[in-house]
């Protein structure tokens, strides 16, 4: 696993990567160890990691994940603010999130909040289309129709040092108070390998949630008929995380374990809508979990991987406002997950994986007439991938099998569920000399309804079949020779593909009459949409002279998502076919960083078409176009001291970030009003 | 070669950035849905035209106001933000409640705990009066009465907190007082110097109110409380002085029902069986649908009704005689136009695509259809 060739390919393969950014060799080296063997990944993924990561003026995870292709988010705004991912336009709830190689559950309501993952010391920020692109992999792993992996950094050790100790902190705008340490020790020499390690991370972080924003309406001829400048309010957020664990080398192998705590209050800024400039409700989340994982070649052959993990999410929402009815809700859920994975060679070119996942979800929650629900599903993957000549290809079949309880007694209680789900991915470089690769991928998978969807007091419905997708791709990726001399690197890829969401999820009206919280509403499989998308990336590597480094990616999607849901009459036909909510038709986003010695410059743009927020692409249903600037300046200084290391090198740096740097006044969901220009000054120091 | 796709690239981002605009107030959307009348254009009708309220869904902020003129016979859409430009965000947020009085157009607008009062003609904002989430509201002798969920709260584990009945000055627009009623109070109706008002306990589920207060207008207290069925919902009193309460029931074993109270003796009535969502009333007849749902079919019916007041008796169970009651979606509002006897119905939709209002002539035959906007509800006719 570790051998030489995987060490080349890796360094290959990411070279045309952003991760290459300024790492210096040693680094590298290390950096290369661990990240396991990607030599046969027929379709590489979009990744951010390293300090092009760092330097762009991200907070969270979802702010980086913007700059991918083919995705899109809903941000409500501000710091505390619920972040969501969307690719491809198949909703949220199709996407898997992979912490550390295990992936974050919500049986709950489907939908990992990525505005609430911090991007301290994460290393790497992958996404595939599909699944990823390795057969060694938990049943889990195949069981999405996107996934975004995020793998935290994993303590590294310049020679001699036993100690790492990185601290950052970062305030601005919003009244921001965002200190966070990272502890890193060797435990022991090591022999034959690297020593185990150890880490702790503290983070916290306070903001009071408040921006300005301004809100201007112009009559036809120009002239202002209405400009209001207020407040953001009850925004405001407390959060900490701790997070540690240990990780380790063994003959043929790794393990690593960590637990990870989050707990936060914040208030829900909520829709800014007329005579109603402030809300109320508040929020508390308390996640945690621990998990393991263990990988090693048992015999030769065959490789062995298991992960385990428990988590216990609490949740508490409230509304105190005594003009509207009082909610004060709890939720809990827990979940067991255990998985097995079995990877075979059976030629140097041929391997076969069998894994087998089982996960227990249970929900509790305070609400009137709760059934208490439990799931327990199975999952079996069977995978093959195998190289011939110039072809890649990787297959698999996934057998998820789900029964689900309810405590209430007399109850009723969803159906049993399995379905078998297939995926096969291809890869051919037609010419010898050129690195150029033809991709394509079919993929059909589906998603629980969830907890939400089945049970929720009143709105829940437990006939709900699941919510299935076909994905349909075809693209290219191709790393152009680098001849010219102020040339470092230079890849394009393009995508395109054709999505079908079937039986999609919907709340849909079920009669009464009431107004403002009474209306009745029923989650039911109704929709049907077609999506056809166009992905297009380009990421360039300039070193011009004088030591300037500049690193370019741009990102361009177009999107044609389309409502196909059988209408139910002939005048709602008028709105058959039209583009879903908060899809744009065009989107992109462009980086470009600079690096000169110790300086670091980088500007990111964002661009999101108009959309509209309903399928009846009518004029009162329109949303702008909405683009941001963002721009970052960091310096480093290098500092001798002998704290861990005699004569060892701290490094310390400063950055300041401007954000929205054309105060544009938008709106990502409608009523949602967004920051506009705000500030923040980053200090890290890795001692 | 390389440089020539780098600027293909650049050029393309360039291309597609399409820029915002600023926010523009538009005019509303004229729609002519019939041919303006000829025969019979000279007979003056005192009838003008009618608003409709449209109530928006909860966080859009999109209640909007329409109007059909019937001289013109043109259907206009959202005229609120353009016969009002300076007031931000427009009209608000889950529109529940249209009404005229005297000169005024009163649009309680629930989610944004507010009352836009405007010129009946116009349209043009008189002023707002704020009544935290404000339901419906109802006029007598110059003064405007409102039900509201916001009553004073009561701290107890349970948390509970009663509506009240606001008395508003309509030359003012203040707040003079408030009666404290029961559980979320839905519709208002005045019968002689009584507000009849019906309880739902909308908030207290499955512990619903069951009742109608009646308060004294003159000393503007609440004197009784008739017993009636759980989570009633609206009243209309005929003019017999007899008081027709829907309730909504609890969508599970209880199913929505017409009761009657007697306001001579305010004492209940009795019951027809007949599941009402809205209702109106044109002389002796109450027109009326029902999209009733229940969680143990886990599924809806779509009825329509007259009931004659005069004889307590549904007359028939369907108004509609082409079949076009089946492409309705979700009917949602319903008004009777007094002099032609046209019915009018609106259709939500699925609440998310704008709505439509449906123009029957008397006999129930379909005489046109037009786009309105999201959740078509509530109708206030407009006279001379």
């Amino acid at each position: 696993m570790f051998s030489t060739r995987t060490f080349c390919a890796s360094i290959l393969l990411s070279l045309p990567a952003l991760s290459l950014a300024q790492t210096d060799s040693t680094q590298h080296l290390q950096e290369v160890t661990v990240s396991g063997d990607r030599y046969r990944e027929v379709i590489p993924s979009q990744r951010l990691s390293g300090e092009q990561l760092e330097a762009l003026s991200s907070f969270s995870v979802a702010d980086a994940i913007r700059y991918f292709s083919g995705v899109q988010i809903k941000d409500y705004g501000g710091i505390g603010g619920l972040k969501t991912v969307d690719i491809r336009s198949m909703g949220t709830n199709h996407l898997g999130v992979f912490y550390d190689g295990i992936e974050i559950g919500n049986a709950q309501n489907g939908t990992v909040d990525l505005g609430k993952f911090s991007l301290d010391f994460i290393d790497e920020i992958s996404l595939y289309n599909g699944q990823k692109s390795e057969i060694f992999q938990s049943a889990k792993d195949f069981g999405s129709a996107g996934t975004v992996y995020l793998r935290t950094r994993r303590p590294k050790f310049t020679k001699n040092k036993k100690t790492n100790f990185i601290s950052y902190f970062r305030t601005g705008s919003f009244d921001l108070v965002n200190p966070s340490v990272l502890w890193e020790q060797k435990l022991g020499k090591g022999g034959k390998f690297s020593a185990p390690t150890a880490s702790l991370n503290v983070e916290y972080i306070y903001s009071s949630g408040k921006y300005k924003f301004r809100h201007t309406v112009r009559n036809s001829d120009g002239s202002v008929a209405n400009d209001t400048t207020a407040v953001r309010k009850n925004g405001d957020i407390h959060a900490l995380r701790l997070e540690g664990g240990f990780n380790g080398f063994i003959e043929q192998g790794k393990w690593h374990i960590k637990g990870y705590f989050y707990d936060s209050e914040k208030g829900l800024p909520g829709a800014i809508v007329s005579n109603v400039w402030k809300n109320s409700q508040r929020q508390w989340d308390r996640n945690a979990f621990v998990q393991g994982s263990f990988q090693k070649q048992l015999f030769k052959n065959y490789d062995f991987l298991a992960n385990v993990k428990y988590s216990n999410d609490f949740m508490h929402y409230l509304n105190p406002d005594t003009t509207l009815m009082y909610i004060n809700s709890k939720f809990s859920q827990q979940e067991i997950y255990i998985s097995t994975a079995n990877k075979y060679a059976i030629l140097p070119t041929w391997d076969l994986n069998f894994s087998a996942d089982y996960i227990w979800n249970t929900l509790d929650a305070n609400l009137y007439n709760f059934v208490y629900p439990t799931r327990s599903t199975a999952l079996a993957a069977l995978a093959t991938a195998f190289e011939w000549r110039r072809f890649k290809v990787q297959a698999s079949i996934l057998g998820t099998f789900v029964f689900e309880n309810v405590r209430k007694p007399n109850a009723y209680k969803p159906d049993d569920k399995s379905e078998y789900t297939p995926a096969i991915f291809l890869s051919y470089k037609p010419f010898k000399r050129r690195d150029f690769n033809l991709r394509t991928f079919y993929k059909r998978i589906f998603r629980m309804p969830t907890f939400n969807d089945l049970y929720y007091t009143e709105i829940g419905n437990i006939k709900l079949r699941p919510e299935f997708t076909t994905q349909y791709n075809l693209g290219f990726q191709y790393n152009l020779p680098v001849g010219a001399k102020y040339f470092s690197f230079l890849q394009i890829r393009a995508d395109a593909y054709y999505n079908e969401v079937i039986d999609k999820i919907v709340a849909t009206p079920k009669g009464g009459s009431g107004g403002g919280s009474l209306y009745r509403w029923q989650m039911e499989n109704l929709g049907y949409v077609e999506i056809r998308g166009v992905d297009v990336s380009a990421q360039m590597g300039w070193k011009l002279p004088a030591d300037i480094h500049i690193n370019t990616s741009l990102n361009y999607t177009y999107q044609k998502a389309q409502n196909f849901t059988a209408p139910k009459n002939e005048w709602e036909k008028q709105w058959y076919g039209g583009q879903i909510n908060y899809i744009p038709h065009h989107s992109g986003s462009a980086i470009v960083n600079t690096a000169w010695k110790s300086w670091d410059l980088n500007y990111s743009f964002i661009y999101v078409g108009e959309r509209y927020h309903n399928s009846a692409n009518i004029r009162a249903n329109y949303e702008q176009p909405w683009y941001t600037h963002d721009l970052t300046v960091g310096k480093s200084f290098d500092i001798r001291n002998s704290i861990f290391l005699k004569n060892g090198i701290s490094k310390i740096k400063i950055s300041a970030e401007i954000n929205n740097i054309f105060n544009q006044q938008y709106d990502v969901v409608l009523n949602y009003p967004m920051p506009g220009r705000n500030y923040k000054i980053i200090l890290k120091i890795d001692i | 070669m390389n440089k020539n796709i780098l600027l293909l690239i650049a050029g393309l981002c360039l291309c597609l950035s399409s820029c915002r605009k600023d926010e523009e107030i538009f005019p509303p959307e004229v729609i002519p849905v019939a041919p303006p009348d000829t025969v019979g254009a000279n007979n003056h009708s005192p009838l003008r035209g009618f608003y409709l309220l449209n109530e928006g869904n909860m966080g859009s902020n999109k209640s909007t106001l329409d109007y059909y003129d019937y001289a013109t016979k043109e259907y206009s859409r959202n005229i609120f933000a353009f016969a009002n430009p300076t007031v931000p965000k427009e009209l608000g947020d889950v529109g529940n409640d249209l009404q005229i009085y005297g000169s005024k157009l009163y649009a309680v607008i629930n989610c944004s705990n507010k009352i836009e009062v405007m010129d009946k003609y116009t349209a043009k904002r008189l002023g707002q009066i704020n009544i935290p989430n404000c339901r419906y509201i109802r006029f007598h002798e110059g003064y405007a009465y409102v039900t509201s969920y916001a009553g004073p709260v009561e701290i107890n584990p349970d948390y509970e907190q009663k509506g009240y009945v606001a008395k508003v000055d309509t030359a003012t627009f203040q707040v003079l007082d408030r009666c404290i009623v029961g559980f979320q109070p839905d519709e208002l109706e005045i019968v002689g110097r009584k507000i009849y008002v019906a309880n739902s306990g909308g908030y207290m589920v499955p512990n619903y109110e069951s009742t109608v207060s009646v308060i004294d207008i003159p000393s503007f207290t609440e004197t009784k409380r008739i017993e009636v069925a759980i989570n009633l919902h609206h009243l209309r009193a005929d003019k017999r002085g007899t008081l027709w309460v829907s309730s909504r029931g609890d969508y599970y074993d209880v199913p929505s029902r017409l009761y009657w109270i007697d306001t001579q003796t305010d004492t209940y009535g009795g019951e027809l069986p007949v599941a009402v969502s809205e209702m109106t009333l044109d002389g002796d007849s109450l027109y009326l649908y029902s999209t009733e749902f229940s969680y143990n079919a886990m599924d809806w019916t779509i009825t329509f009704g007259i009931v004659d007041v005069a004889k307590k008796q549904i007359v028939t169970r369907n108004f509609i005689a082409d079949g076009e009651e089946k492409k309705i979606s979700m009917p949602y509002g319903i008004m009777v136009n007094p002099i032609t006897k046209d019915i009018y119905i609106t259709d939500a939709a699925n609440y998310v695509y704008p709505g439509a209002l449906i123009c029957f002539d008397r006999h129930g035959k379909k005489k046109w259809q037009v786009q309105t906007g999201d959740i078509p509800a509530h109708f206030a006719l407009l006279w001379e």
